[in-house]
């Protein structure tokens, strides 16, 4: 790839070609193979909610069969959640968490490259099942008993093993992030000075590596009672299957922060830098996002209100949900707060952050009408509920993620994307997604259950579905031109160089070249304030307005560094070396993989990718760590 | 070109108020399966707490977006705007402000919640009908275990549920299969219908409905299972019957009388023949033929909980003829439709008839039985018989 090869060039005096990206441990290459891959599944999933949508939209739709249609919403949904936005999330944490924090790469670069080898296989061994018999087709929730009930097939043992080990991939990065917020922050950087970005990267972590062990509990259990005959959900046993439901949902939700959060990092960083003004509260969004990662793991039973828990459970988990809503509430009246009496620069990445936060606000406000209980029962599992976690999840995070993309493709590339085409896409999109999912809503409260590959006649139904599959058209079209924006400016070199700080920004990112350096620093900077950069630019007057300081041209600052003379000058820099191993140990655990979804001769599969991972985690264990350049 | 930007923002309230307009007449005429429309006490319960919920979050969606679209006009550079603005880090008794004010929002919303909540939970005073509700992969059992009939059976019928109006119905849940949820959003909120449990769920539906069209009927409502179960999920549907109470108790008798067994020959005695022969491997009927009432085909009983649950394989098609639809509602219970059906069920229904297994009770749908026409045929007229 184009993108890849010419980012290896300015980047990285390690090996090139294919064989660079598949040893390469720089956590701004692992980063860009995270976006590259993210946006690759998010076509695909992409694919997949038009097909669905192309059948809904006349009643008895008859584009796709009942079995396809299971595929395709089951794979959308698995593909959205785990293939696209947590991937893309990853990518921005893995390239610029250690840059904000002022560090040369993450704790352990190339657990690092095996969180990725790992996600990419996975993913592609759940979508080997579209040849060999069909994909999963249980949901992406996969509800017991019916996930176990059709043990015969295959398709969902691809789902738990694929889920299982995406699972551990995302484990191994978040242990990474981490431990490298707390022991790699540049001198200075102390954990209020961190970057808002960084502060949500470090609760996601957090929350995937306490909740990921729950749904990896079930996912086990569920493969035992598919393959060996468990009784785990087994209702004629005596198992109560709404078990599952609890293990999936206290990971669940969690899960749903894990989406977001980071998307909110990143809208905390762009509407400063586009109103010329610091973040408005930043120690309440920080701790308002803790508390939503705090307050997360309480909640997941608001997705069972009527599954029969009993009122008593019920009622404590729909108060709980309330809770919740305010440090939502509170990030989003910051973020005002924030373009409030700033100079609103109207760039691509800043559309997109307040599409974010108007379209976040509508989600947030039809979550709340979740915690209402009985409003509930007659929400869930309806088209209203598909229509609220995409105003959460696409309105919300990709739109986000989106704005990430506008605001730091310039330090990735050392070119900006084009504003005309920005704005296109932006108004495309936002006014597609609202066609989309806006009459979700109705449809939902109407009577449309979600999951239902065809619906009848005069139910009221018609109109608003197709407006809903023009709207998803109408998305794809944006998209295109996003797709147009990228190819034209880094392909077709049509991009305005970037230089170092194009947008006068605030954070540490903005002092090095774009591209950056492998090392990132030719020395590591020393940190005396939140928004550092911000403030080696401009000092304030008296009545508080930034006031630019005279030696200062562009973005071509001086950085002043670390002056500890600890013999971290440049050319003296450690940068760990390539390593095929972290790959060659994602194919092995893969291969394993594999294996369990076609027993019993899969057992050889198993032996075999045993053996390659065992072989690629001793020669990782003996390798040495760096080379000297 | 300040004239272009002001009829510019003419413009646009314009078309908000166009859209606006679009949707509320979208909403009007919400349909026979609408939470909007309730045609009960619990579903208007719940409608009411809907309402007062979406108009706060109306408000504070009106607030929010306005404090947005004035810092957007009031605050976006302008051509030749080079003063900085302040650099405010925050507002410590605003934060605190726009932390408690949501809380109080909330307050507000929590009281009424918990109350209907609990209420609607609560098992209905007084005198009830029940009705056993089986879930099945992919249609509904309805069972009246208080209606029963000569020989003690009780009142079977399956996807269309018949009701008296303004009385309090009771459905005990259960399923023998996977996970579904009963839902008719005019009567009611969903509730999950578990392997291994018992759930409940109370009904009623207004006096007035047996008079009111909903587009299906005087008195018909729609509901449809809500819990993805599978490969016919979405046509595992049902409908609600509300009669005055007087027509109730009429359909009640009707439907206790056993159908009754064809004498001579003919496309009927035809078609019994068969049903004998084939479909009382899955599907029940009382009959009754010269040596009184017979019971054909089986059941089995399901234990859930302590309470036993006797439960079918297959629809009982004692009064077959009296439904509207059949196959999980979903078809009108026309001749052409049926004779469709019987030729081939998954060309009509996606269903995994391959995987039944009739001795473990496990059924996936009915399966293509190779039925020659004139089999079909007197099928068709037995069935259609059978009122």
């Amino acid at each position: 790839m184009a993108l890849m090869a010419d980012t290896q060039r300015t980047l990285s005096p390690g090996p090139r070609g294919v064989w660079g990206w598949l040893t390469t441990v720089d956590h701004k290459r692992i980063g860009l193979l995270y976006a590259v891959t993210a946006a690759l599944f998010f076509f695909i999933g992409g694919v997949e909610a038009l097909l669905v949508r192309m059948q809904l939209f006349q009643p008895n739709g008859e584009v796709l069969s009942s079995d396809a249609y299971n595929q395709l919403f089951t794979m959308h949904g698995l593909t959205m959640v785990f293939l696209v936005i947590m991937p893309i999330a990853a990518a921005f944490t893995n390239y610029f968490l250690p840059i904000l924090v002022g560090a040369r790469d993450v704790a352990f670069p190339r657990l690092n490259a095996f969180s990725y080898w790992l996600f990419l296989f996975s993913g592609l061994l759940v979508y080997s099942s579209f040849l060999v018999g069909g994909a999963p087709d249980g949901a992406w929730v996969g509800y017991a008993p019916l996930s176990t009930q059709l043990e015969e097939v295959v398709r969902m043992d691809f789902w738990t093993v694929g889920l299982q080990l995406l699972g551990v991939a995302s484990i191994a990065s978040s242990a990474n992030f981490i431990a490298t917020v707390f022991t790699m922050r540049a001198p200075g950087m102390t954990m209020l000075r961190m970057p808002v970005f960084v502060w949500m990267a470090l609760v996601v972590a957090f929350l995937l590596i306490f909740s990921l062990p729950a749904v990896g509990i079930g996912l086990f259990q569920l493969f035992i009672d598919r393959n060996f005959g468990g009784l785990f959900y087994a209702a004629e046993a005596g198992a109560d299957p709404l078990l599952w439901q609890h293990l999936f949902w206290v990971f669940g939700h969690p899960e749903v922060y894990v989406l977001i959060l980071p998307a909110m990092g990143i809208v905390s960083e762009v509407l400063p830098v586009f109103s010329r003004k610091p973040l408005f509260g930043y120690p309440f969004i920080v701790f308002s996002g803790a508390a939503i990662g705090f307050i997360g793991f309480g909640v997941w039973s608001h997705h069972m209100f009527t599954s029969g828990m009993g009122p008593i459970a019920e009622a404590g988990f729909g108060v709980a949900t309330m809770i919740i809503a305010v440090p939502t509430g509170v990030k989003i009246f910051n973020w005002i707060g924030t373009t409030w009496g700033g100079r609103i620069r109207f760039s691509t990445p800043m559309l997109f952050s307040l599409g974010f936060i108007a379209m976040f606000v509508i989600g947030g406000l039809s979550g709340v009408t979740h915690s209402v209980i009985p409003a509930d029962t007659q929400q869930h599992d309806t088209y209203y509920v598909v229509a609220h976690f995409h105003y959460v999840l696409f309105g919300g995070a990709v739109f986000g993620y989106v704005a990430g993309v506008y605001y730091w493709f310039p330090k990735w590339t050392g070119r900006l994307l084009d504003e005309s085409l920005g704005k296109l896409h932006f108004w495309l999109a936002l006014i597609g997604f609202n066609l989309t999912f806006g009459p979700m809503h109705i449809l939902g409260l109407n009577g449309q259950p979600r999951r239902t590959y065809r619906y009848g006649e005069n139910l009221g139904w018609d109109f608003w579905n197709q407006i809903a599959t023009i709207g998803a058209f109408i998305i794809l079209v944006s998209f295109l031109v996003f797709a147009w924006n990228i190819i034209s400016s880094h392909f077709l070199r049509r991009g305005r160089p970037a230089g170092r700080d194009p947008w006068d920004g605030r954070t540490l990112e903005w002092t090095i070249e774009s591209p950056p350096p492998v090392h990132n620093f030719d020395e590591v900077p020393q940190v005396h304030a939140l928004d550092e950069f911000w403030h080696r630019k401009y000092a304030e007057d008296d009545e508080g307005r930034a006031v630019r300081m005279p030696d200062v041209t562009g973005g071509a600052v001086t950085v002043e560094t670390d002056s500890g003379g600890d013999g971290d000058a440049h050319g003296d820099i450690h940068m760990p070396s390539p390593s095929y191993y972290p790959a060659l140990a994602s194919a092995g655990l893969v291969t394993m993989g594999a294996g369990f979804v076609y027993l019993p001769w899969g057992w050889l599969a198993v032996g075999v990718g045993a053996v390659i991972s065992m072989w690629a985690f001793f020669g990782w264990s003996l390798e040495p760590i760096t080379r000297e350049h | 070109m300040r004239r272009r930007v002001r009829r510019g923002r003419c413009v646009y309230p314009a078309c908000a108020l166009a859209l606006l307009g679009v949707i509320l007449a979208g909403c009007s005429g919400s349909g026979p399966q609408s939470s909007l429309e309730p045609a009960g006490p619990s579903a208007r319960d719940i409608d009411g707490l809907w309402r007062l919920v979406l108009v706060l979050a109306t408000i504070v969606f009106v607030i929010v977006a306005a404090g947005m679209v004035v810092a957007m006009v009031r605050f976006r550079e302008r051509p030749g705007d080079t003063r900085e603005p302040k650099q405010l880090h925050g507002n410590t008794a605003l934060e605190i402000t726009w932390t408690i004010i949501p809380a109080v929002l909330l307050a507000i919303i929590a009281v009424p919640t918990l109350q209907q909540h609990f209420e609607l939970r609560d098992e209905p005073d007084g005198p009830r009908l029940d009705v056993t509700v089986i879930g099945h992969q992919w249609w509904w059992e309805f069972t009246y275990p208080g209606l029963t009939d000569a020989e003690g059976a009780p009142l079977t019928t399956a996807n269309e549920l018949h009701l008296p109006a303004g009385q309090p119905v009771y459905l005990t849940m259960t399923s023998v299969d996977v996970i579904h949820s009963f839902w008719v959003p005019p009567l009611n909120g969903k509730r999950d219908v578990v392997p291994g449990r018992v759930t409940n769920l109370k009904l009623e539906a207004d006096a007035s409905v047996p008079s009111e069209d909903f587009g299906f009927g005087p008195g018909v409502i729609l509901g449809q299972c809500a819990e993805f179960c599978g490969l016919a999920h979405a046509d595992m549907r049902l409908r609600v019957f509300v009669h005055s109470p007087a027509d109730f108790d009429a359909w009640v008798e009707r439907q206790l009388a056993p159908a009754a067994e064809p004498t001579g020959t003919g496309p009927i005695a035809t078609g019994y023949q068969t049903f004998e022969l084939v479909c009382t491997a899955c599907h029940q009927a009382r009959v009754a033929g010269s040596g009184g009432v017979e019971r054909l085909g089986q059941g089995v009983t399901v234990d859930v909980d302590g309470e036993s649950f006797d439960a079918a394989l297959a629809p009982d098609l004692t009064h077959f003829g009296s439904r509207t639809t059949f196959g999980g509602a979903s078809f009108d219970a026309t001749r052409d439709h049926l004779a469709r059906w019987l030729a081939n069920p998954s060309d009509l229904k996606p269903m995994a008839p391959e995987r039944n297994d009739i001795a473990a009770g496990r059924i996936l749908g009915m399966p293509n039985l190779g039925l020659t026409t004139d089999e079909i045929d007197g099928l068709v007229e037995l069935l259609e018989s059978w009122q």
